[in-house]
């Protein structure tokens, strides 16, 4: 299998506060890795550090095989970030946003059409992103990243906010994700409901990560 | 997609989002004609005095609009993450730049387009040479928005930019002011001798921060 996120002693600091001090992680191709944490323990900037939004300060660092301390957006064609925010335009319909996110990123129209329909919006194709509920802004957000036919996806709290369509839907992406090829990580809260679908979870603290690079430390999933 | 092509969606993105948002029409307009009155009833009732100072006035309200205009520019890509969602796309940035100073651009176009009907109305102005004038307006709307389009993401990430957006782009668009009123009196007065000089310094200013653009605006977006 070859390796997707090589992370060692990546430091990453928000102003002086180093939100990352130090992290080692290793995210094979089609593994699907849980972040977890309490609030503050540097899940979301670890993604958004992944995604190149953040500079490496300190450490090694290679996503898709780009060394992210020389430079932070040669892969970002090749991911997905699903985060707290949906990089939508209030005043662009469903459909808009979602064709336009594609064709900003490479991707096709049909592949806009196709996550539409996957997970349900295509009622909601002429409404736009102001007069959507927020469960409804997830599925959107999720939606354009999909449509990038990622090689790595990256998920923050992904089930928030979803309706239980939305989320099976999102639990049988991360079953895939191994089938396809593509990598996910994704932090939550939510554990109980991600453990059984992920094959490794690691735990970050102030910055810093335990259960990063071995197999060994992923627990032992909740029954199905 | 080529550059042309990025810069097309970008545009198109920007000039969807106005028309249906209706900000230039309802908002900035009326406040470029309130902007004009207002002049009217301060200098004097006497038509004679706002004929001579209506380029002057024409190209000051013109500016006003435009920080407003940038200031909207930047302002739909602050909600929602949107800015992140354009850094992820993998656009390139002059590409980005282009399309967003060329819907700013265009926006200004139209606005100067009906505040030339006011000033026609209101200051009893006969507009004399057109060629001159309009190739003036045409070089000076290109480098505002140029301009505009350069410190909107300079000052996109912090907190006060609306207020260090005037304080920044003022100062530096200066000589669009000097030289398309000097070009405008210059073909009222239908010496288009005179004008012309004045239209090549507007060129050099176009062309000069549209290149300046290209070249800063991604590191820019990145740092914003």
């Amino acid at each position: 299998m070859s390796v997707v996120v090589r992370l060692r002693s990546a430091v990453c600091l928000l102003g002086r506060f180093p939100a990352l001090a130090g992290v080692d992680l290793d995210v094979e191709r089609g593994e699907v890795v849980l972040l977890s944490g309490g609030n503050g323990a540097g899940k979301t900037t670890l993604l958004r550090l992944l995604a190149g939004l953040l500079p490496l300060h300190q450490g090694v660092g290679e996503v898709l095989g780009t060394d992210l301390s020389r430079d932070r957006r040669s892969h970002r064609r090749r991911l997905a970030l699903v985060g707290q925010e949906t990089f939508c335009y209030d005043d662009l319909t469903v459909a808009e946003n979602l064709r336009f996110a594609a064709r900003a990123s490479g991707s096709t129209v049909e592949a806009a059409s196709d996550a539409l329909v996957a997970l349900d919006l295509g009622p909601l194709a002429d409404v736009r992103h102001g007069k959507l509920s927020t469960g409804q802004r997830r599925r959107l957000a999720l939606a354009i990243g999909l449509a990038r036919a990622p090689e790595l996806l990256l998920l923050d709290e992904p089930h928030a906010g979803l309706d239980a369509p939305g989320r099976a839907y999102l639990d049988s992406v991360l079953k895939d994700a191994a089938a396809n090829g593509t990598s996910v990580v994704l932090a939550s809260h939510e554990l109980e409901l991600m453990r059984p679908v992920v094959d490794r979870e690691v735990v970050l603290v102030n910055g810093q990560a335990n259960g990063a690079l071995a197999a060994a430390s992923t627990p032992e999933p909740a029954a199905v | 997609m080529s550059i042309v092509q990025e810069a097309a969606l970008i545009a198109g993105k920007d000039l969807k989002i106005e028309t249906r948002a209706r900000v230039i029409s309802q908002q900035i307009l009326p406040f470029g004609l309130i902007v004009l009155l207002l002049f009217a009833f301060a200098l004097d009732p006497d038509r004679g005095v706002l004929r001579r100072v209506a380029p002057g006035l024409f190209w000051v309200t013109v500016l006003l609009a435009a920080l407003l205009a940038i200031s909207r520019a930047f302002s739909i890509e602050a909600e929602h993450g949107a800015r992140d969602g354009l850094r992820l796309s993998g656009l390139d940035g002059s590409s980005i730049f282009l399309g967003k100073a060329a819907a700013l651009a265009l926006e200004l176009l139209i606005f100067e387009a009906l505040l030339t009907v006011g000033v026609v109305v209101l200051f009893d102005v006969r507009l004399g040479s057109l060629v001159p004038l309009v190739l003036a307006s045409l070089a000076a709307t290109v480098g505002l928005a140029a301009a505009g389009t350069l410190y909107g993401v300079l000052a996109a990430g912090i907190r006060a930019r609306e207020t260090l957006v005037p304080v920044l782009l003022l100062p530096v668009v200066a000589p669009v002011l000097l030289g398309a009123t000097r070009a405008w009196e210059a073909s009222i007065d239908g010496v288009t001798s005179d004008a012309w000089p004045w239209v090549a310094l507007l060129g050099i200013f176009a062309v000069l921060f549209v290149g300046i653009g290209m070249l800063a605006f991604g590191p820019l977006l990145e740092e914003s």
